[in-house]
């Protein structure tokens, strides 16, 4: 996802002057093919990143489309209050963007596990939280975030995540790409989580359901009309994140959900419990002690469909 | 307006009035008529809490109304008791949460520069403010990259919120630290205007360096029983104080 991200971004940076990177330096064997090409586009705000939102909001105010470029929380967290004021308040063409996220960094440290950014950036006025599921939505979510006037913070893995989508779909922020339709059953995946669930899901259909597979690339503003379509024409919704289960995915989805009139489909947040790691791991590791790998999704979704549809483990 | 909206900072605005005078009578390149002219001189007022003063000396300026002033801190008002953008001409940035506004400054400086316009910019600060990191990650970065269309004016009135600078953090020796991040430096009498109008006129102070200018103020300047006192950074003025205060400054 990151090397499609920074390919996509050398190509609008070529076509679009106004487009600007800021790295808080960080970036080691991603960044200086940009740097070295558009060295007018391109500044190394150095290990501060209150300076770096600070510095792209007074670019962005002086008419330039800038993307913030950091790994996990640093980009984020340690300059949330410049993010709120200055880049959502000011409605400033800022483009925050993290790589790294969920549990990218595993054996890193939890310093470096992304696992609140989503609920965080989500509840800021203005913002736009894209979360894509591989590579080709990493490229058309860069394109698209260029093409929207406003803040808009892009969710990124790391390098070399699998490509699911067949196809290039059609990309619209705000709208949920529909990757297979079904009435019993419906997946929601955002960012890495989408592969895991292209495979649920075929595993799934292998034992003769009707799945739904929904991929969530943007998580504000959220489609809450293929929510309530998966909520009332399937009878289990299950969100898929790596992404604490509190105020990410799992929890917009939620809150769409319980405020339903009438018989709804049964919701259950599939992400990471909302506490430090307590070993060492690296990211698959730490995923499988969360039961994000494919073996503990399909332990938490079978239990909960079997009584339905007498599904055999 | 802080009397009547009982609001806080009397003293911080007193202290920074004849700056901003200054800059909007005889510094700042800006079209009242045309607030959003791109080579406008952005004026950054970092010390959002000096919001009063700030909307008086933009709406002096010709941006708006004087009749606005009355929405300061108003029910169904856009002035709010923070320096506010939003649907007031003339105020470039929104502030309140100190440390934000001279990153923002730096980034328009440097996108100036870059892009070779002529336009420049100021940054309003508070003595206190200095604290905030995020303002030395700026000044660092704007020493390095040589930003000379950078001016920083620091209203120095040696009182922050809860007690004198000096007695809280102390800055001193203040100068030397902007001479030692590649800034050119200047200490004047924020209240002699001839000697700011000078000042603020010659920028930058040493080429390819951009500017600090300290400025030394009195807190509460005008009023004698308000001055370089901590009391007024946040009470409100009562009637008959306001009545006395008003009297005490047209005399002078």
């Amino acid at each position: 996802m990151r090397t499609a991200f920074i390919e996509a971004l050398n190509e609008l940076a070529d076509k679009d002057p106004r487009v600007c990177l800021v790295v808080g330096d960080l970036g080691y064997s991603v960044i200086e093919e940009f740097a070295d090409k558009h060295p007018d586009q391109f500044v190394n705000a150095g290990v501060a990143e209150q300076n770096m939102i600070g510095l792209a909001v007074g670019m962005a105010l002086s008419g330039k489309v800038v993307f913030t470029y950091s790994i996990a929380n640093f980009g984020t967290l340690r300059c949330l209050e410049q993010i709120r004021n200055d880049v959502c308040y000011h409605r400033a063409n800022v483009k925050v963007v993290a790589v790294g996220c969920g549990l990218a960094y595993g054996n890193l440290g939890v310093t470096h596990h992304a696992s609140e950014d989503v609920a965080i950036m989500r509840a800021l006025p203005n913002m736009t939280v894209v979360a894509p599921g591989d590579p080709i939505e990493a490229r058309l979510g860069t394109r698209a975030v260029v093409a929207l006037d406003g803040p808009a913070y892009l969710r990124l893995g790391r390098a070399g995540e699998p490509v699911v989508h067949a196809d290039e779909p059609a990309f619209v922020l705000g709208r949920a790409i529909t990757m297979r339709e079904g009435s019993d059953l419906t997946l929601i995946a955002s960012g890495s989580m989408l592969a895991t669930a292209d495979r649920i899901a075929a595993q799934l259909a292998e034992k003769g359901l009707s799945v739904r597979l929904l991929s969530m690339h943007t998580i504000k503003p959220l489609d809450r009309e293929a929510i309530v379509r998966a909520a009332t024409e399937t009878r289990f919704v299950f969100t898929l994140e790596e992404h604490s289960i509190e105020g990410g995915l799992g929890g917009a989805v939620a809150e769409v959900m319980a405020e339903l009139d009438g018989s709804r489909a049964l919701l259950k947040r599939i992400g990471l419990r909302p506490q430090f790691n307590a070993v060492v791991g690296d990211q698959k590791y730490l995923k499988s002690l969360h039961g994000l790998d494919e073996e503990g999704v399909m332990k938490t979704i079978q239990p909960i469909i079997a009584g339905s549809y007498r599904l055999v483990g | 307006m802080i009397s009547s909206a009982k609001t806080s900072h009397i003293g911080s605005c007193l202290s920074l009035a004849d700056i901003l005078a200054v800059l909007y009578g005889s510094v700042l390149r800006v079209d009242p008529a045309l607030p959003e002219w791109p080579d406008r001189d952005r004026l950054i007022v970092s010390k959002g809490h000096a919001a009063a003063v700030t909307y008086a000396a933009v709406a002096e300026a010709g941006f708006m109304p004087l009749e606005r002033l009355g929405e300061y801190a108003r029910n169904g008002g856009q002035l709010y008791g923070h320096v506010t953008h939003a649907g007031v001409p003339g105020v470039e940035m929104s502030n309140g949460s100190l440390g934000h506004g001279l990153p923002v400054g730096t980034g328009m400086a440097l996108a100036g520069k870059r892009d070779r316009r002529s336009w420049r910019v100021f940054v309003l600060m508070s003595d206190g403010e200095c604290d905030e990191g995020s303002n030395w990650e700026a000044i660092m970065f704007a020493g390095h990259h040589k930003l000379d269309n950078l001016t920083i004016v620091i209203d120095y009135n040696k009182i922050q919120s809860l007690d004198f600078v000096a007695k809280t953090i102390g800055l001193e020796p203040f100068a030397d630290k902007f001479t030692a991040f590649g800034w050119g430096v200047c200490e004047v009498d924020g209240h002699d205007v001839s000697a700011l109008r000078r000042t603020l006129e010659s920028v930058p102070i040493e080429p390819g360096k951009p500017s600090a200018v300290i400025a030394h103020t009195i807190k509460g300047k005008g009023v004698s029983w308000m001055e370089n006192k901590v009391l007024w950074h946040y009470r409100p003025p009562a009637e008959d104080e306001l009545a006395k205060a008003l009297a005490e400054v047209a005399a002078s």
